[in-house]
């Protein structure tokens, strides 16, 4: 059953421009001109209950602009959009009391209290009951490891606390629907883990539906069973890791590690991605076994290494190949 | 169902953050006092030398500056930087993500925003307005008690009034954010404008005539002008409901106005940063 459904949904937004410059400041005083910016483009997708979704695209490609309007922060200018049956914007308040909102540039916890106090103010806001609150409270302290700097002021607190604290006061009011905006920017790689470990866990814990938007693909393959992209405001793909590759980056890596780097022939230089005195990369698109048994027979192989090519270089192809297409 | 537990818990939060400033509040302490006094020199001296009786006692002139200084921030002519970096920011989405109503949070927090340094204000200068002037020799110059207890508690009505309508104006001032992004060009209006006509600067009664019938008929009356006088006994208890009727009804279309401002501000939010 989905629990969000999205149709057709088109956002532009109005931008007064003004040229650069002294000339342009006071020019644009007279006469100002506007420019519309098409954040999106009929996106349509839907999500059922319970899934893990990675939304990624480019800087601009319009993804915090989709969970704004998911979330009922934004109108958008065309399209139809429920979530949880209701229309984000038009209900706001009662939408917004069942979903759970991570902006990981941006803090939701009041910056000169405490955390604790911070979580206390959410409990009212979102008119907790007091025993639910604590129970989820306490369960969130113990899972996200919060409980050394639960009385510091967030103004005080490293990205990486301050981002894991976020993540439970979305969780507090116990919602259906989680939106995290970049929910791992700038975190270290362990706080990045015990993130990753932490969203995969709840969400199977408490069948929450996760809606991710990240440019960290590690993230993706951790924790998301499934990916859109979009690309300059239109969606370009809605689907699997697997379709992703199998559509953009069927290739193979194959590392050979060289015996010695004489004796090295210098072919297929096209096919090369890396190449070092003792190691050579390829990547190949088709006929692997083939090119396998080309590589044992004629070079000095110590060792060979099969595997996917990184799903980075997967999305940037896809990006050249559809900026080429359009 | 309308329920005040998130709205209370966001004035008491605010509250107890602003309640921190102590420098602020020391330095807000003195310059309330010097002020005091030296507005009341100068009416003083322009009493002493009245040709015509004036239109207010020196008394009632004493309370009503008293009063201002003590009340002083309870004046809407600033805003909160708070929410203006909000806007800034782009942290205003997460204002519109919380289960409240987007004019009565704002409410909420421009409440505590209000009566927070006031609070911390207020004590030492009403001690000094109070029990230090008598002390020091100048008992005539000294904050008394309401004429009577009945115009203390038609005060306290009108306080409340004040108050709110203290909000309702803070609150159209953070809303202008939602076009200008910022607060500024504004407050130099309303920092010249908001306490002049509330009597803050000069006791508007003391205004020439012709000013009269504007300055009875604007909003920031209700600021100073009504509790104020209500206390020293200025205006009579008899015209105490009208005068109190006057300031909840400005209070009233204010509110109306701030909310019809935010449903406007809503269909063309644009976030900042993203």
């Amino acid at each position: 059953m989905s629990i969000i459904q999205v149709e057709g949904l088109t956002k532009s937004f109005r931008i007064a421009e003004r040229k650069a410059g002294f000339f342009g400041a006071v020019s644009g005083l007279f006469s100002r001109h506007y420019r519309n910016v098409e954040a999106l483009r009929d996106v349509s997708f839907e999500i059922n209950a319970g899934e893990l979704v990675g939304y990624i695209g480019p800087n601009g490609a319009g993804k915090s602009t989709t969970i704004k309007i998911l979330a009922g922060i934004l109108v958008p200018s065309s399209g139809r959009c429920e979530v949880n049956g209701r229309v984000p914007w038009r209900q706001r308040r009662d939408h917004v009391a069942s979903i759970g909102v991570v902006f990981g540039q941006r803090t939701q916890l009041w910056w000169d209290l405490p955390v604790i106090e911070s979580f206390d103010l959410l409990r009212d806001i979102y008119r907790v009951s007091q025993d639910r609150y604590v129970a989820t409270r306490d369960e969130l302290i113990e899972l996200l490891d919060l409980r050394d700097f639960l009385d510091t002021p967030v103004r005080q607190l490293s990205l990486g606390q301050r981002v894991r604290c976020d993540i439970a006061a979305s969780l507090l009011h116990e919602p259906t629907i989680v939106f995290l905006d970049e929910p791992t920017i700038g975190l270290d790689a362990v706080s990045q883990l015990s993130v990753r470990a932490f969203i995969k866990q709840i969400a199977e814990e408490r069948h929450v539906t996760v809606l991710l938007t990240t440019h960290d693909l590690d993230d993706i393959e951790a924790i998301c069973d499934r990916l859109i992209v979009i690309n300059d405001g239109n969606l370009l793909l809605d689907g699997t890791i697997d379709d992703l590759r199998s559509r953009y980056g069927d290739g193979r890596y194959i590392a050979v590690e060289l015996e010695s780097f004489k004796d090295v022939p210098h072919e297929h230089e096209d096919l090369v991605v890396e190449r070092s005195d003792s190691h050579i990369l390829f990547c190949i698109e088709n006929d692997v076994p083939a090119f396998i048994n080309h590589v044992l027979a004629e070079y000095p192989v110590k060792d060979l290494l099969v595997t996917h090519p990184p799903i980075e270089r997967v999305v940037a192809s896809m990006y050249q190949t559809e900026r080429i297409a359009s | 169902m309308i329920s005040w537990r998130g709205y209370l818990a966001v004035v008491v939060a605010r509250f107890r953050v602003l309640l921190q400033y102590r420098a602020a509040a020391v330095a807000g302490i003195v310059t309330q006092i010097f002020w005091g006094c030296i507005k009341i020199m100068v009416l003083a001296a322009f009493f002493a030398v009245a040709v015509e009786t004036p239109p207010m006692t020196f008394e009632a002139v004493v309370v009503y500056i008293w009063l201002g200084q003590v009340f002083l921030g309870l004046l809407p002519w600033n805003h909160d930087s708070e929410l203006e970096e909000l806007f800034r920011s782009g942290g205003v989405a997460y204002e519109l993500l919380r289960p409240l109503d987007l004019y009565w949070f704002w409410f909420a927090r421009t409440l505590a925003f209000r009566t927070a340094p006031t609070l911390l204000r207020m004590l030492p200068g009403t001690l000094f307005a109070v029990a230090i002037l008598p002390v020091i020799g100048l008992p005539e110059w000294a904050l008394t008690a309401p004429a009577s207890v009945m115009h203390g508690l038609v005060f306290l009505v009108s306080f409340i009034g004040m108050v709110l309508l203290s909000c309702a104006v803070s609150i159209l001032i953070s809303i202008s954010m939602f076009w200008m992004l910022e607060a500024r060009g504004l407050v130099v209006i309303t920092t010249g404008v908001v306490p002049v006509l509330s009597g803050m600067v000069v006791p508007l009664p003391l205004f020439p005539d012709w000013a009269q019938p504007f300055l009875q008929a604007q909003p920031f009356r209700g600021l100073c002008d009504v509790p104020f006088r209500l206390y020293s006994g200025d205006i009579p208890l008899e015209l105490a409901g009208q005068e109190i009727a006057f300031q909840f009804a400005w209070v009233l279309v204010l509110i109306l106005l701030g909310y019809a401002l935010i449903a406007h501000a809503r269909k063309r939010v644009v976030v900042q940063g993203g």
